[in-house]
């Protein structure tokens, strides 16, 4: 480990009635990875976007190799050597991989773009990593994976010192994150300084060699990696003893009472999307969908709703054979999907979070028949209550809460619609401890009632943890339903691994 | 599963698929009517929409840039107005089309600056330029002024034009519209403003975080959009030999039309400046069939258009979703 490559004190920013960053001390070295854990709202992103200009700090200082840095744009930044790769790919998706590596630094000669160094330079950026990809390919050709890994090529195709990498394995699964970790380690092997920036614990055990721990906006601590068990490490991250922490992880364990069957798909499939599949959801019982990104968990969850149309089998709803051809036709029938990208599929940003709670609502009974506002206010308060939904008031906009109050904002809208089945698409992607424990309790409460649940999950240990039947997909089909005791996370990784050795 | 590695550019099909329009529409032309495989045809092809290619070339700029221009019209009308009555009243014609360019691109910066600083929709924005610029021709002249200046008659048509054969020669405005469309093509694939332009129109955020310089980027397109307008509204001069306030309305939708039929996409990021020209020829040339059938109205002219617009956004939308 070698000199810092980035120092920073006391960094403070302030937005209009909140302090997001309060005189904050963060270091991070040449050859290591430098783990940035905090609660959404702790103040990583705020972090992040002083550092990489997008947010001008209003005090504190930043030093690159004992050079101060102050940047107002990220182009700045760059130039200060401080690069970073976005959660959401932020590159130009109808460019070529090579031009999204050059843009605004190609080479010219008498004012033409040199294409040939682009290309090589690209190359050369591509092979540092240890990647070769055809380079004239456009980029929204490749996979997401793909993408990511373009961002980190032209984050180092410059002089970076320091490589920030804020959340960059929330769209990847198990073996992109593998690959990218390789690219990772490799970087950091190289010299750089590498922020990572994650919610999964696993990743950051797996990567990081030291991690700094922030809460509120102010530091906790900074600590190295084998000195953090990971049950501090959430202690410190949500302000807890690590007693009430290991209070909430050994929960009991939801026992596996399922009641009577309510919907049943029979050879139900869908070309290019789902093979077909036997499937029966019972009234109180989660049922997990597990398997890898791309084997075609959401694309069953959109068929079960009515979103795509099934071209074969069938569909039985209390023995009666059903045929939705429309999300309105399946929410008549009790049905509710929260779909998998918040962002885009879920929250209506510039409504407040008592309209995006009734929406759902409001399309069930008509658009004739507005919900009277007393009614809107009561759905929004008992809601507020029930789910513990953090806003500073029902008419506050939604793309102004954290990302685990949205999540619990869009299962209220479906939760006021008092359905039958609820089918949940990754609903604790990209949220916070705190908020995602509070969904794993929600999850267990409505199954309770009698609530028959789909609950789709990338990450093996939750889906286990939360599910009484686990029906494993692979390449878009059915290969393994798991019951009892064969619900844990070896038999669901056994599950997806022995068809894929097949 | 891989099929867009098969197809690398998917880009590029709708532009070959219009010149294979083209092509179709040339030899279908060719076959049907005596005469329509004459050079003289061909030479008037390009002469007869060589103001349309110009202006068709800013507003495929500013397509890429994922903007739109409805003042393209009115600022050549304007052109043409303000040349011919500045020439009427007796000013040099040089220093009448300088001035007419360089309003062309004062009008086109000062709307791009509107739309970067206030972040307005460039649709109103332009909107609203296309009645100033409408409005303003009329307050200039009124009707028609026809321009009469020998270096208009001998000059333009005469000294500067590329006899091919005795009664036949290449216009001057041929060479100004192939000049244009070189000139852009060369400014969108190998200048850095061009890159920047497509990555603006392709995702502005993103643009934005890789360091792309959003406003100037943004200003100096509407200003290149409106330079070529006015450029536009001088090689309009040439061919007609007068202004007109009233002319030119609707041309900017012709515009559009070409760059879409060139394999322009409307939403910005994705298009070819030479797909602009075989767009603007496509439309020239469906003008010049009708022409030779003799028949048919004028509006048969309109009416393939609109089928040809379908059947390419549709074909757009087909390749797009293949790439998903």
């Amino acid at each position: 480990m070698s000199a810092p490559a980035l120092v920073c004190r006391g960094l403070t920013k302030r937005f209009p009635g909140v302090v997001a960053l309060d005189g904050v001390d963060f270091c991070a070295r040449g050859g290591e990875v430098h783990a940035l854990m905090g609660e959404n709202g702790a103040g990583k992103s705020t972090l992040i976007k002083a550092l990489t200009g997008v947010h001008p700090r209003d005090a504190g200082e930043a030093e690159v190799d004992g050079r101060p840095v102050h940047p107002r744009s990220p182009r700045e930044a760059e130039a200060a050597g401080i690069s970073t790769v976005y959660q959401e790919v932020n590159l130009i998706p109808d460019l070529s991989v090579a031009e999204n590596i050059c843009l605004g630094r190609q080479r010219t000669r008498f004012g033409f773009i040199r294409w040939g160094d682009a290309r090589a330079r690209a190359r050369s950026a591509l092979a540092r990593l240890g990647l070769e990809l055809d380079v004239d390919r456009t980029l929204s050709e490749c996979s997401i994976a793909v993408q990511q890994l373009v961002a980190i090529a032209r984050a180092t195709d410059i002089d970076a010192r320091v490589l920030i990498l804020d959340e960059p394995t929330s769209s990847l699964d198990a073996g992109e994150v593998a690959q990218l970790f390789t690219v990772v380690r490799r970087l950091r092997d190289q010299g750089l300084a590498i922020v990572f920036v994650s919610h999964f614990l696993d990743q950051v055990y797996a990567l990081a060699d030291r991690i700094t721990v922030l809460r509120n906006g102010r530091l906790v601590g900074e600590f190295p990696v084998a000195e953090l068990p990971r049950l501090q490490l959430v202690a410190h991250m949500m302000g807890r003893s690590v007693d009430e922490v290991e209070a909430l992880r050994h929960r009991e364990r939801p026992a596996a009472a399922p009641g009577e069957p309510l919907l049943s798909t029979h050879g139900l499939a869908r070309r290019h999307a789902v093979l077909p599949l036997d499937l029966e959801l019972r009234r109180g019982e989660v049922l997990g969908l597990g398997g890898l990104l791309g084997s075609g968990r959401t694309e069953v969850a959109r068929l079960l709703f009515g979103l795509d149309r099934a071209d074969a089998g069938e569909t039985r709803l209390e023995g009666r054979k059903v045929e939705f051809h429309s999300p309105a036709d399946a929410m008549r029938a009790g049905l509710a999907l929260t779909p998998e990208d918040r962002k885009t599929q879920a929250i209506l940003p510039n409504l407040t979070v008592r309209e995006n709670l009734v929406v759902a609502l409001q399309a069930r009974r008509g658009l004739w028949k507005q919900i009277p506002r007393a009614e809107q206010d009561r759905l929004v308060a008992d809601f507020t209550r029930a789910l513990g939904i953090k806003t500073s008031g029902p008419e506050q906009l939604i793309r102004n809460l954290s990302g685990g109050n949205q999540q619990k904002v869009i299962l209220a809208r479906w939760l006021a619609t008092e359905p039958r089945l609820l089918i949940l698409d990754e609903p604790t992607r990209g949220i916070d401890v705190g908020a995602q424990a509070d969904i794993e309790r929600l999850l267990a409460k409505l199954r309770d009632q009698g609530l028959a649940i789909v609950f789709i999950c990338a990450d093996t240990a939750e889906l286990s943890r939360n599910s009484q039947r686990i029906a494993v997909l692979r390449d878009h089909a059915k290969v393994a339903e798991l019951t009892g005791a064969d619900v844990n996370e070896q038999a669901v990784m056994r599950a997806i691994a022995r068809e894929a050795a097949a | 599963m891989n099929l867009a590695k098969l197809r690398p550019s998917a880009q590029i099909l709708p532009v070959l698929a219009s010149l294979g329009v083209l092509i179709l529409l040339y030899a279908g032309g060719c076959v049907a009517f005596e005469n329509f495989g004459s050079l003289r045809v061909l030479i008037n092809l390009f002469g007869d929409n060589a103001f349309l290619g110009v202006a068709a070339v800013g507003a495929t700029f500013v397509i890429l840039s994922g903007g739109i221009d409805l003042s393209v019209g009115a600022v050549v009308a304007f052109t043409g107005v303000l040349i011919a009555s500045l020439i009427g009243h007796g000013q040099p014609p040089l220093l009448a089309i300088g001035l007419a360019l360089a309003f062309g691109a004062g009008f086109g910066a000062l709307m791009g600056a509107l739309i970067h600083l206030y972040a307005l929709p460039p649709f109103l924005v332009t909107l609203g330029g296309m009645f100033l610029a409408r409005g303003l021709s009329f307050m200039v002249h009124p009707e028609s002024l026809s321009i009469d200046h020998p270096f208009y008659g001998e000059f333009i048509s005469q000294t500067l034009s590329v006899p091919v054969s005795r009664r036949l020669a290449i216009p001057f405005t041929a060479f100004a519209l192939l000049a244009v469309v070189l000139a852009g093509a060369a400014l969108a694939r190998w200048s850095r403003f061009g890159r920047n332009v497509l990555a603006i129109g392709s995702s502005e955020s993103s643009a934005r975080l890789m360091g792309v310089p959003i406003g100037s980027t943004k200003i100096l397109v509407y200003t290149l959009g409106g330079f070529l307008s006015a450029l536009g509204g001088v090689v309009a001069t040439f061919y007609m030999q007068s202004g007109n306030p009233a002319s030119f309305v609707g041309l900017e939708l012709d515009a559009i039309a070409a760059a879409v039929i060139g394999g322009t996409l409307l939403r910005g990021g994705v298009g070819y400046i030479p797909g602009t020209l075989v767009g603007v020829l496509i439309l020239g040339l469906i003008q010049t069939l009708v022409i030779f059938q003799g028949t048919l109205n004028s509006w048969w002219t309109r009416i393939a258009v609109g089928g040809l617009l379908f059947v390419f956004i549709v074909l757009q939308q087909l390749t797009a979703r293949r790439r998903e």
